[in-house]
């Protein structure tokens, strides 16, 4: 739940409510993008960049390298299978 | 030093594990006591013992792991009042897994749902609003858990709600702050401390400057940290650097991640949603002042506190659970009467067993390989 978990943004959902699609390790879900968003940019700038997600909110803009990264790490610390699968539950 | 060719950088790994020790042996001259350093966030504990960093520290550094899980130090009390809610036949009651099994004075929510009542496991506040929609003549209600890294999210999940004008969706608010509580720590007479690791994710929410007092009042260093082990080493080093150069800074090791000034899409939305409440129960900890947040009258309409007519009382942890002992550092988990016996993560007795950033849980998944040196360096900290 405080660890983030890194995605790739593949799609924009909504412009207005700020969504986004975001693949986590396969997996694709609706995530708000309203903390990483510019004010006067368009959504669109944002996509194939990589998000930091909370609980489905992205909160910080990373690099791939740091996402490769953290992506082991949660793997290891076994958080990874817990994420994926709480993010399933939620999508269903 | 077996898991250090596992690091993402095993020779930086080396050289920092090298300093830290030089570094601690200058320190050590003349002290009759570690140098307590507290790693203040549940997900660093989580690494501290995958990584088995204690094991290759010197001994003359312990760490102490901090109250920074927010389902461990959830009180029994909160845990019953989301039983009574989630048992009321109109309410659908969403919470994350992590607090699924924390146990309240009767039950947890997982025996609350075997027994029937409709509590679901969601992975976003979003997910809740999102039931609310789909179910307009029932009542979802959404725990709120945790520090400022998913307080954005209940907040920005509640400004929704408000601008859709959904009505049957509301917040059982447990989210706690965490500068008074860093402060409550500092100010218990039970904690030396010298220094601190700082929780990355909560700061890339609220940045560095909340934590001047810190640096500036109690003169103790403070590094924001990442989560990788390296991480964690090199932000140690960083705190042992100013302990021994006499100085007391906020440094930010994270800074890939952590902003100086915070996020103020975040920020504006909590200071919209949320305010102080004047007190909040900790578990094992007691009461803290300032450190829990609830709706502001313009959100009222959202708490579930409110809708429900829930009274919080408090209700004391057994007799056998130390988890307060455990919070403060007073005492190693593996110390408490009923850890690994009445207490294990299948079946916690207390909440530091429950979530795999509680203290208790880590050192029962990773530590018991190296509890006897461990023991070792309790009784050198004691004598
Ligand atoms: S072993 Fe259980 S009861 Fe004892 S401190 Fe840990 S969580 Fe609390």
């Amino acid at each position: 739940m405080c660890l983030g978990i890194p995605g790739k943004i593949v799609s924009i959902v909504d412009v207005e409510q700020q969504l986004g699609l975001v693949d986590v390790g396969g997996i694709q879900r609706e995530v708000s993008l309203s903390c990483v968003a510019e004010e006067g940019q368009p959504l669109e700038k944002y996509i194939d960049e990589w998000v930091l997600v909370h609980v489905g909110f992205a909160m910080s803009v990373i690099d791939e390298n740091e996402a490769q990264a953290t992506l082991a790490v949660l793997t290891e610390l076994g958080e990874m299978q817990q994420e994926l699968q709480a993010m399933q539950q939620g999508a269903s | 030093m077996k898991y250090v060719d596992e690091f993402r950088d095993p020779e930086k790994a080396k050289v920092l594990i090298n300093e830290i020790n030089e570094i601690a042996e200058r320190l050590s001259v003349g002290r009759t006591r570690p140098i307590r350093i507290m790693e203040v966030c549940g997900g660093h504990t989580h690494s501290i013992f995958r990584y088995g960093i204690e094991n290759i520290l010197p001994k003359s550094i312990e760490l102490i792991h901090g109250p920074g899980c927010p389902v461990c130090v959830l009180p029994m009390g909160r845990v019953d009042d989301c039983v009574k809610i989630a048992e009321r036949p109109e309410v659908i009651f969403t919470t994350f897994g992590d607090a699924m099994r924390v146990p309240g004075s009767k039950k947890s929510l997982l025996v609350a749902k075997a027994e029937g009542a409709d509590v679901r496991m969601v992975y976003s506040p979003m997910d809740a609003l999102s039931l609310a929609r789909k179910n307009p003549d029932r009542e979802v209600v959404f725990f709120g858990l945790g520090f400022e890294t998913t307080m954005p999210s209940t907040a920005l999940t509640v400004l929704q709600a408000k601008k859709e004008g959904i009505t049957n969706f509301s917040l059982f608010c447990n989210h706690i702050t965490i500068i008074p509580t860093v402060k409550a720590v500092l100010d218990s007479p039970d904690m030396q401390l010298e220094g601190f690791l700082g929780p990355g994710h909560v700061s890339m929410v609220i940045g560095n400057a909340p934590y001047a007092f810190i640096a500036e009042h109690y003169k103790k260093p403070l590094v924001v940290a990442g989560f990788e082990p390296l991480d964690i080493l090199q932000s140690l080093w960083m705190v042992l650097k100013q302990l021994e150069a006499g100085e007391a800074k906020v440094e930010n090791q994270y800074n890939r991640i952590v902003p100086e000034g915070g996020n103020d899409v975040a920020l504006e939305a909590i200071s919209k949603v949320f305010r102080l409440r004047e007190f909040f129960e900790w578990r094992g900890l007691g009461s803290i002042d300032h450190s829990g947040v609830q709706l502001t009258d313009e959100y009222l309409d959202y708490d579930a506190e409110t809708k429900f007519s829930i009274k919080s009382i408090s209700v004391a942890d057994p007799m056998s659970c130390q988890c307060g002992e455990v919070l403060k550092g007073v005492i190693k988990p593996w110390e408490c009467k009923v850890f690994g016996k009445a207490c294990t993560p299948e079946v916690p007795l207390g909440a530091l067993m429950v979530s795999s950033e509680g203290a208790c849980a880590a050192y029962y998944q990773y530590g018991g390989i190296e509890i006897d040196n461990e023991e070792e360096i309790v009784e050198e900290a004691v004598s």
